[in-house]
């Protein structure tokens, strides 16, 4: 592994500063599951690293006006047994149970996986259909970036050297609506997305359809929405046509690559496969009210 | 790039020792001839350098070791010795888990942190607990016997502990 310098600051204001002053020499470092492996694959060189870990301001969740606020370097498996989460944050939990190994579900966090930005990362779309936001800080100030505009392309976010990824936030789901994520893998443990897939919907008081979210991952640059397939489900009975057609137009939305994974055609045909079958659980889900 | 001084609390021992940044706890602690944690991938992909840091189980290729500045650790080693070994790894000897031993000591750090959290796991629950940990003799079967066994033979004892397993 070559050579690097390692900064160990114990508050955040002091990780700002260090930012401030070293970035873009300075690479902010929590879990290493990436960065480290980065390194040994030689990918990419660091000059300098900040540890992460001993921050406490970026560790846990809370409620805070009518948002979940999520710490950037809470560890997946700490979204296992978040009572808040598992209220409030059912689809991310979802993803958490089914990401890598439990191995490195304790040291990998939900703000690394963000800023690694794989197309494949498993928060991502979880994240995408609760309309979430990340928040960026530095010396300057925080700023607030929608989780579709965060990540730009493959290992590309909007972040700025001199910024830290603090937090996530995201509103409290509406109670009518439900979701759920799903992944292809090529076995069933430990294993990168062939396809990855959110939905969220929600009804209205007549069981028609108010709103619906539906994020794909690893089938573009970036983890993205399927706009056109969430357009036609609002303000119809989410029946089992209207579904058919959401995962077709979704199916029609990605970009995706044949690597060693799997073929462009069957990552395309999985998207519409794992938009259906979320659509009709969740809408079967959503109880009508008395 | 300059050394520190770091502590780390290894099976109940405590080590002070000074170590680059760049040093990982896999080194620090086969340094600290700790050799029980295998070397293995060094990218997290296979588990044989698994440890407990402070109670949960990782990659200890994956973490710093000034990450690690100050945490309790618990190596395979710790857990039994050869004459008072832990259930876990009487299991692993009895059911014939072992192979070439390779992947051994992670395997068993991962069914101790299993066990720890969930006693009486599926056969599901404890191939999703060991995914993390690759045998490439493909010893598997055994392995998720020797932890079934373990799970038994854990809450048989602890029955018998808490003087509920005797007959009345």
């Amino acid at each position: 592994m070559p050579e690097f310098d390692l900064l160990m600051p114990q508050t955040l204001p002091e990780a700002l500063e260090m930012l401030g002053d070293r970035a873009p020499d300075l690479t902010p470092l929590a879990g290493g599951t990436n960065v480290i492996v980065y390194m040994r694959e030689d990918r990419h060189r660091y000059k300098m690293l900040m540890d992460l870990t001993r921050l406490n301001e970026l560790h846990g969740v809370r409620r805070e006006d009518g948002h979940l606020v999520l710490g950037s370097a809470t560890t997946i498996a700490e979204l296992l047994t978040d009572p808040l989460i598992a209220e409030h944050g059912a689809l991310l939990r979802q993803a958490a149970a089914v990401f890598a190994s439990p191995l490195v579900r304790n040291r990998a966090t939900v703000g690394g996986n963000l800023v690694d930005a794989s197309p494949a990362a498993d928060t991502a779309p979880p994240l995408l259909v609760m309309n979430a936001e990340v928040e960026l800080a530095s010396q300057k100030g925080v700023r607030r970036v929608p989780m579709d505009e965060f990540m730009v392309g493959v290992n590309e976010t909007l972040r700025q050297p001199e910024e830290l990824l603090v937090s996530i936030r995201w509103p409290l789901p509406a109670t009518r609506s439900a979701g759920g994520f799903s992944k292809i893998g090529l076995r069933k443990g430990a294993v990168c997305s062939v396809v990855s897939a959110a939905v969220m919907v929600e009804k209205d008081e007549d069981g028609l359809c108010q709103s619906a979210r539906i994020a794909l991952g690893a089938v573009a640059t970036r983890p993205i929405r399927a706009y056109a397939a969430e357009e036609i489900l609002v303000g119809q009975p989410l029946k089992p046509q209207i579904i058919d057609l959401a995962g077709q137009l979704s199916a029609e939305t990605v970009k995706p690559i044949d690597d060693i994974r799997g073929s462009a055609d069957y990552r395309r045909r999985m998207v519409e496969v794992l938009v259906r079958r979320l659509l009709s659980r969740a809408a079967q889900e959503i109880v009508p009210r008395e | 790039m300059q050394p520190k001084m770091i502590t780390l609390t290894v099976n109940g021992r405590k080590h002070q020792v000074a170590l680059n940044p760049d040093e990982t706890l896999l080194n620090a602690l086969r340094q600290l001839n700790y050799t029980d944690v295998k070397n293995g991938c060094e990218k997290g992909d296979c588990g044989a350098c698994a440890v407990l840091l402070n109670g949960k189980a990782v990659n200890s290729c994956l973490v710093l070791a000034w990450q690690a500045d100050g945490s309790e650790i618990l190596t395979n080693a710790g857990l039994g010795t050869m004459d008072n070994p832990h259930p876990i790894q009487e299991a692993f000897a009895d059911a014939g888990a072992a192979q070439c031993g390779y992947c051994t000591p992670g395997m068993i750090i991962s069914a101790k942190a299993l066990l720890d959290q969930n006693p009486h796991p599926s056969e599901e629950e404890i191939r999703e607990a060991i995914s993390g940990n690759l045998c490439r003799c493909t010893g598997y079967a055994q392995i998720i016997t020797a932890i079934q066994i373990a799970a038994e033979r854990i809450a048989a004892s602890a029955l018998v502990g808490s003087g509920q397993g005797g007959k009345q």
